[in-house]
């Protein structure tokens, strides 16, 4: 009897477990999604603004990605001048994250755009000329960095102090110890947040059409000045634009579960 | 034996106005066990750490192994890859399983290759007693278990002298025995070691001599059964009525 019971409880909290882990609710967005796609798709409307739109799709997301990488690579290091007891090397990345994350977004790619960009390409002479898409890609990238500073230095100062004693008396030096001990404990615990902040960037990417670059966004208007169909233009950008973020969404859930500590 | 391979002059450590260490000088001999008994806030802690330059001296001179730690420009790595350090809350590192817990310093310090490393890994491992556990997590390991693990961490960087910091505190009380027979092992094997703890069956076996502290000076030194059964101070008299109970 006693074993019955908990046989029957066992099962009952892997099932609990089991809708917890796999993302069940997404059956009923899928199915909410495949209706509006089947009724999209068969709507000839529709299917000249998705054919219209597509192509942004690309670049929204090597914007994303690029954006991403590079603002990961910033963050780490201005989160590691965040903890640093160096005065000037504290000061510098404080500077960076106060200023950087005080601009909006669309400040900051007009700034990457039409003033940083032609100012490096007149001081080197017309060598380092950035193409636009460049340009937009390392605003994003420098702004985004100012933010995942902040959690990199949140993962960074939640790792116990005796991880740093304990590495450092093993003659460890201290960017080794934070290679190999912090860090890896570090950045798992913000794994959610840098996980947000990759799904907000690919959100922000649409600022990039400010700056006349061809993106989910940007395509989308050009279809919908070109033949005044806005209900049907926004809807198909408003889709592809979800679409992205459940399957970033998923990577991320995915990543998460790949990375934790036994 | 004859030459300290420690040798503590006139060491102090204030934090702001809290003099931890206010005083100290200390010889340790080659292969010898001392223990450091005393209150908390006595500052044994403190000395222990200043020995491996966790914490940086205020004043006076610290010199492990002929290297004068307190100079200018010293290299404080070269110091650490020879003293193993042994915490009271083990700091196993987590994300890794014991086996990569015990390589990481060697490959990474001692840069060895990953055969040799992982042979002395094993080794220590089947020397503290739990050969088993070399590819489970830390968190999977009982208090015991994970102090032994961190034992043998230390113990791969082949240090000269090892500290221990309240090893034993943070365990319950059927697991400090497993413990204190791998430092009993250390400490008949000939292994210089300065230990913080007030485990008095371990410093009657293995300690030769044992400093009393308290407030950050040395009250007084003597064999263990000297110091616990006949102590001369009023202050160890007191503190050892309070610990024997």
């Amino acid at each position: 009897m006693i074993d019955e019971e908990q046989t029957d409880f066992e099962e009952r909290r892997t099932l609990s477990d089991f809708l917890r882990e796999v993302p069940w609710w997404g059956v009923i967005v899928a199915g909410v999604g495949i209706y509006v796609l089947i009724s999209m798709l068969t709507n000839v409307l529709y299917i000249e603004a998705f054919k219209a739109i597509l192509p942004g799709i690309r670049i929204t997301l090597e914007v994303t990605f690029l954006a991403y990488l590079l603002a990961l690579i910033l963050g780490l290091i201005a989160g590691m001048l965040r903890v640093s007891r160096n005065p000037v090397l504290y000061a510098l990345g404080t500077l960076y994250v106060e200023v950087i994350r005080g601009l909006p977004m669309l400040v900051i790619i007009l700034y990457a755009g039409f003033v940083i960009g032609p100012a490096i390409r007149d001081a080197t002479h017309k060598v380092v000329d950035l193409p636009m898409l460049s340009r937009a890609i390392v605003g994003l990238g420098i702004g985004y960095g100012a933010y995942l500073a902040e959690v990199y230095r949140a993962g960074i100062e939640s790792v116990h102090g005796g991880q740093m004693e304990a590495a450092r008396s093993l003659g460890m030096s201290y960017l080794e110890a934070m290679r190999f001990v912090i860090l890896p404990q570090a950045i798992r615990r913000v794994l959610p947040p840098l996980g947000n902040n990759f799904i907000a960037l690919l959100k922000d990417t649409s600022l990039v059409s400010v700056v006349a670059i061809p993106d989910l966004l940007q395509m989308g208007r050009l279809f919908i000045s070109r033949t005044f169909r806005a209900f049907e233009g926004y809807n198909s950008v408003a889709v592809l634009y979800l679409l992205m973020t459940f399957l970033l969404s998923a990577l991320v859930r995915y990543v998460e579960r790949r990375w934790r500590i036994p | 034996m004859s030459e300290p391979i420690i040798q503590i002059r006139n060491l102090r450590k204030y934090f702001g106005h809290v003099h931890a260490v206010n005083g100290v000088s200390l010889d340790v001999m080659f292969g010898e066990v001392l223990m450091v008994i005393g209150p908390s806030g006595s500052g044994k802690s403190t000395l222990l750490r200043c020995i491996n330059e966790l914490e940086k001296p205020t004043t006076g001179t610290i010199i492990v192994d002929g290297m004068d730690t307190t100079a200018k420009g010293f290299d404080v790595n070269q110091l650490r890859a020879e003293v193993g350090m042994v915490f009271q809350s083990f700091n196993l590192f987590p994300h890794l399983t014991v086996l990569q817990n015990i390589l990481l310093a060697q490959r990474v310090v001692r840069k060895r290759d990953e055969k040799e490393a992982e042979s002395i890994s094993r080794d220590l491992l089947e020397k503290v007693g739990i050969p088993e556990k070399a590819d489970v997590y830390p968190s999977q390991l009982s208090g015991g278990q994970q102090q032994r693990v961190a034992i043998a961490r230390a113990l791969a960087m082949q240090p000269k002298i090892m500290l221990f910091d309240e090893p034993t505190s943070a365990l319950d009380p059927e697991m400090i025995k497993e413990v204190l027979d791998v430092m009993l092992d250390l400490a008949r094997e000939g292994m210089t070691m300065v230990v913080v703890s007030h485990e008095m069956g371990f410093a009657r076996a293995a300690a030769r001599r044992v400093v009393f502290m308290d407030n950050g000076v040395i009250v007084e030194e003597a064999a263990p059964d000297v110091l616990f059964t006949n102590p001369s101070h009023e202050r160890t008299k007191l503190f050892l009525s309070k610990i024997l109970h």
